[in-house]
């Protein structure tokens, strides 16, 4: 039985953010970014941002990753070379559109989901 | 242009869409228009919807859109007196491009009685004369890519070179009232008339960056066109809607925007850098931004674009609602790749309860091979059963033929850089009185 005090609390960084979002830079590289309403969702995907959960849901080697930590705009950027060139034989999302939903799926400890 | 005595205190630049062909109400430019633009820039292609466009030539705007946006901003410039800037002419920037939206400038122009000197800035690039500059060691790979080898620029359909914005500066002073120009970076399109008028380099290249994309470094993206206005000390930026508005948020945040690095942005003759730039609400939709900066790089670099083919295709569809196959779509999905064995891959979506959509996509040397294993394909699409099933299934096909022919596939392939002695010498400037 989920305890009802916390049934209805964010379980996703998707849920927290105000808008989780991916986009080609180029045709070699995709961005992620995700936008936080305050300064208290921002530090919780300050620290669940880490090279390591990247490389883990994207398949990429932490060192190719490039994280921008922006807290004036409550925003993180991660930015890395596709694995796939956009348009070649096997790219699946031509703008890398929908890459987000991986980092946006991701549980935030309930700890800090608060 | 003829040179005044010295830089003006402002340039305004109205930019009335994030792409020509996108369309926008007349409305955006009057607006524009009434806040006293210097100049009109509309970026025209981009890299952003596949190596499609660059790889054939051809344009993923319709003529009758481009048509469309060009008579109303042809009929803005001439009236106003000011000049307009159209870059990366027919999506890819490649000469075809170029001449494309140049028959349509000149057909309104009659059609319409405008008198106007129309630039074209042509930009793309023959593989042979890049292989010399290769050998030279003149060609450096961007990251990640590898180094480039003369294979790959002679595989290459078509290659643009992207220009800053020294060719368009060059038609402007030549008096033209109209530049076309091929492959050029998004920014250089805007950049280039505030800079031969002098208005600082970082503020100008961050001013450009940030109203590249119209409406996007608004509240309302969709809400098409924006205006700047350039100074010595700053720039002010404002939606050309009245019902949109400019915070500092949304205009900081679109250096966020397909960018790699939101503090950096490389051009052909530096670095715009923007880690220091102050945000400022003027009122509730207007925005001012001062500290940017631009840092000239030590060697002038020209980016090049090249798309080539990577086989010709053909694309099948089924849709399955069997339960037992769909109990076991992985399996089928298997079994399926394992019985078409032949340059074959299969695409699955995560299977719904009730039905999954089959898309079988053949990448194959020419488009008769790439037919022929689609026809292979066929029946398997159609009839395939699990090895433990007693029966036949027939899956769905929404239409006859089942497949559909592709013709050629493409590529980008060129993510490299050319060091040049001049801004200018990799593209060509025709001028012509329409």
């Amino acid at each position: 039985m989920p305890d009802p005090d916390t049934a209805g609390a964010p379980r996703t960084l998707g849920d927290l953010a105000l808008e989780v979002r991916s986009k080609n830079a180029g045709p070699f590289w995709m961005t992620l970014e995700a936008f936080m309403p305050d300064e208290q969702a921002y530090r919780v995907a300050d620290a669940l941002i880490t090279p390591e959960l990247i490389s883990e849901l994207y398949h990429v080697p932490p060192a190719s990753l490039q994280i921008f930590r922006i807290p004036e705009l409550h925003v993180v950027k991660v930015s890395f070379p596709r694995p796939v060139v956009q348009g070649s034989l096997h790219d699946r999302d031509m703008h890398a559109g929908q890459h987000h939903v991986p980092l946006a799926n991701t549980v935030v400890p309930a700890a800090t989901a608060g | 242009m003829p040179d005044q005595c010295g830089p003006p205190d402002s340039v305004g630049i109205l930019v009335p869409s994030g792409m020509l062909g996108a369309g926008f109400s007349p409305g955006t430019i009057t607006r524009g228009i009434s806040l006293g633009a210097d100049v009109i820039t509309v970026d025209g292609g981009s890299t952003d919807s596949g190596p499609y466009y660059l790889g054939t030539g051809t344009a993923k705007t319709t003529e009758r859109a481009v048509r469309r946006d060009l008579r109303l901003l042809l009929a803005a410039a001439c009236s106003a007196g000011i000049p307009l800037v159209v870059g990366s002419c027919g999506t890819g920037g490649t000469d075809s491009g170029v001449n494309w939206v140049a028959g349509l400038v000149d057909a309104i122009c009659v059609e319409d009685g405008l008198d106007l000197t129309i630039a074209k800035i042509f930009s793309e690039q023959q593989a042979d004369r890049l292989i010399t500059k290769l050998e030279r060691g003149r060609i450096h790979a961007l990251p990640p890519s590898a180094p480039l080898d003369a294979a790959t620029l002679a595989r290459c359909t078509h290659i643009a070179a992207m220009m800053g914005h020294e060719p368009i500066e060059q038609a402007l002073r030549a008096g033209a009232n109209v530049v076309l120009a091929g492959r050029a970076t998004d920014t250089a399109v805007s950049a280039a008339f505030a800079l031969m008028r002098g208005m600082p380099p970082g503020l100008t290249w961050h001013a450009a960056k940030i109203i590249e994309c119209g409406g996007q470094c608004t509240t309302d993206p969709r809400s098409g066109g924006v205006f700047a206005r350039i100074d010595h000390g700053g720039f002010t930026i404002e939606p050309l809607d009245p019902d949109a508005a400019c915070t500092p948020t949304s205009v900081a945040a679109h250096m966020l925007y397909e960018t790699v690095s939101p503090y950096t942005m490389r051009e052909p003759g530096g670095t715009i850098a923007v880690a220091d730039a102050v945000y400022t609400a003027v009122d509730e939709r207007i925005v001012r931004v001062e500290g940017s900066r631009f840092e000239p790089a030590e060697q002038y670099t020209v980016k090049l674009e090249g798309a080539a083919i990577t086989g010709y295709e053909t694309v099948s569809f089924a849709g399955i609602r069997d339960p037992q196959v769909l109990r076991s779509i992985d399996e089928w999905a298997g079994f399926f790749t394992k019985t078409l064995t032949e340059r074959v891959e299969t695409v699955l979506e995560p299977a719904t309860p009730a039905e999954v959509g089959v898309m079988l996509l053949v990448n194959a040397e020419d488009q008769e091979t790439a037919t022929a294993i689609s026809k292979l394909a066929d029946p398997l699409l159609l009839h395939l059963p699990l090895p433990a099933m007693h029966y036949l299934p027939s899956f769905a096909f929404a239409t006859s033929p089942a497949h559909i022919d592709r013709g050629a596939a493409y590529e980008f392939v060129l993510n490299h850089v050319v060091e040049v002695d001049s801004p200018t010498e990799m593209f060509r400037l025709e001028m012509t009185n329409a």
